[in-house]
């Protein structure tokens, strides 16, 4: 490792804050880029799943054509 | 080579495949970029003139990089919506506007905070800054373009227009720095020799270049699958997925 100690890592000579906040920036969007699609397929899946059952659990829709 | 082209046009073929892609590369991608994110920030030594702030670089370039070579990806997508109407391309197309715009947006953010130390400004209407709000405005632009549409078939040809007429600005972001010199530094890696950085920086950078665009391959897909999944939710394959959950 570069730096001798913990805190000289965390200060950076005074550019700790600046190095770090923009490491922490990133992390944010990056996880946020794989998180929304994931979430949004759920989200698909799980509408699906409902519409699914729901017709699943309907009775079979009436035969009209013999009605006159 | 056409029944290449025709798989690639098939929605349930490109969901397993891209499903099976990801089950190793995402991993993978995320081992990349922790272990390149430690090597950058903790084991390399720092710059002689810009003290340790330079170690923005590992997360600022790969972005600026992948953000750029992103912006082809959805041109050529585009294009070939455009051409042949491929269905598949249009969905890789607009699977590609968020990920560029929030890579856009971590070259911006992180440049920002590294010109506060450097240059003592958080921002400065340069050439190459500029022209990466355009970039980022083109992405934002895509999407909000889309959702404007009701008709997605407009949308979708809409869309390819606007990024096929965007593309002017990206050798113009690649030549701002060597056209209007300012305060953003030239370019120190070249493909043809003369790189100006040492290989105790340039190695850890390479890596997260490429880490970066594992990220953005990773998106790429993981965006795809969900616009699959909404488009094709009608038919027998995602029906069987969705009941088999």
């Amino acid at each position: 490792m570069y730096f001798e100690s913990l805190s000289a890592a965390l200060t950076m000579d005074g550019h700790g804050a600046f190095v770090w906040s923009a490491y922490a920036i990133t992390a944010v969007v990056l996880v946020g880029m794989l998180v929304a699609p994931w979430r949004r397929q759920r989200r698909t899946l799980r509408q699906l799943t409902g519409l699914l059952k729901r017709e699943a659990g309907q009775p079979p829709p009436r035969d009209r054509s013999r009605e006159v | 080579m056409w029944t290449l082209f025709h798989k690639f046009g098939s929605p349930p073929w490109l969901y397993r495949l891209s499903g099976s892609i990801l089950r190793w590369l995402l991993p993978l991608t995320l081992l990349a970029l922790v272990a390149g994110a430690v090597w950058g920030l903790l084991f390399t030594p720092p710059d002689f003139r810009q003290g340790n702030s330079y170690r923005i670089i590992y997360i600022h370039v790969p972005a600026a990089v992948v953000a750029l070579a992103g912006y082809y990806v959805m041109a050529i997508a585009g294009a070939i919506s455009l051409i042949w109407r491929m269905k598949m391309a249009d969905v890789a197309m607009r699977a590609t506007a968020p990920v560029g715009a929030a890579l856009t947006f971590v070259a911006l953010v992180t440049g920002s905070i590294w010109g506060k130390p450097t240059w003592g400004t958080w921002w400065v209407w340069d050439a190459r800054i500029t022209s990466m709000l355009i970039l980022l405005f083109l992405y934002l632009g895509v999407i909000a373009l889309y959702e404007a549409y009701e008709n997605k078939a407009l949308a979708a040809k809409a869309c390819a227009v606007l990024s096929l007429v965007g593309t002017v600005n990206i050798p113009i972001i690649y030549k701002s720095v060597d056209w209007w010199y300012s305060l953003h530094q030239p370019a120190s890696i070249k493909f043809t020799g003369g790189t100006t950085i040492d290989p105790s920086m340039l190695y850890p950078l390479l890596w997260m270049i490429v880490a970066f665009y594992a990220l953005f391959t990773c998106c790429l897909l993981l965006n795809m699958r969900a616009e699959i999944l909404e488009r094709e939710s009608r038919t027998a394959w995602v029906r069987r997925l969705a009941a088999g959950e």
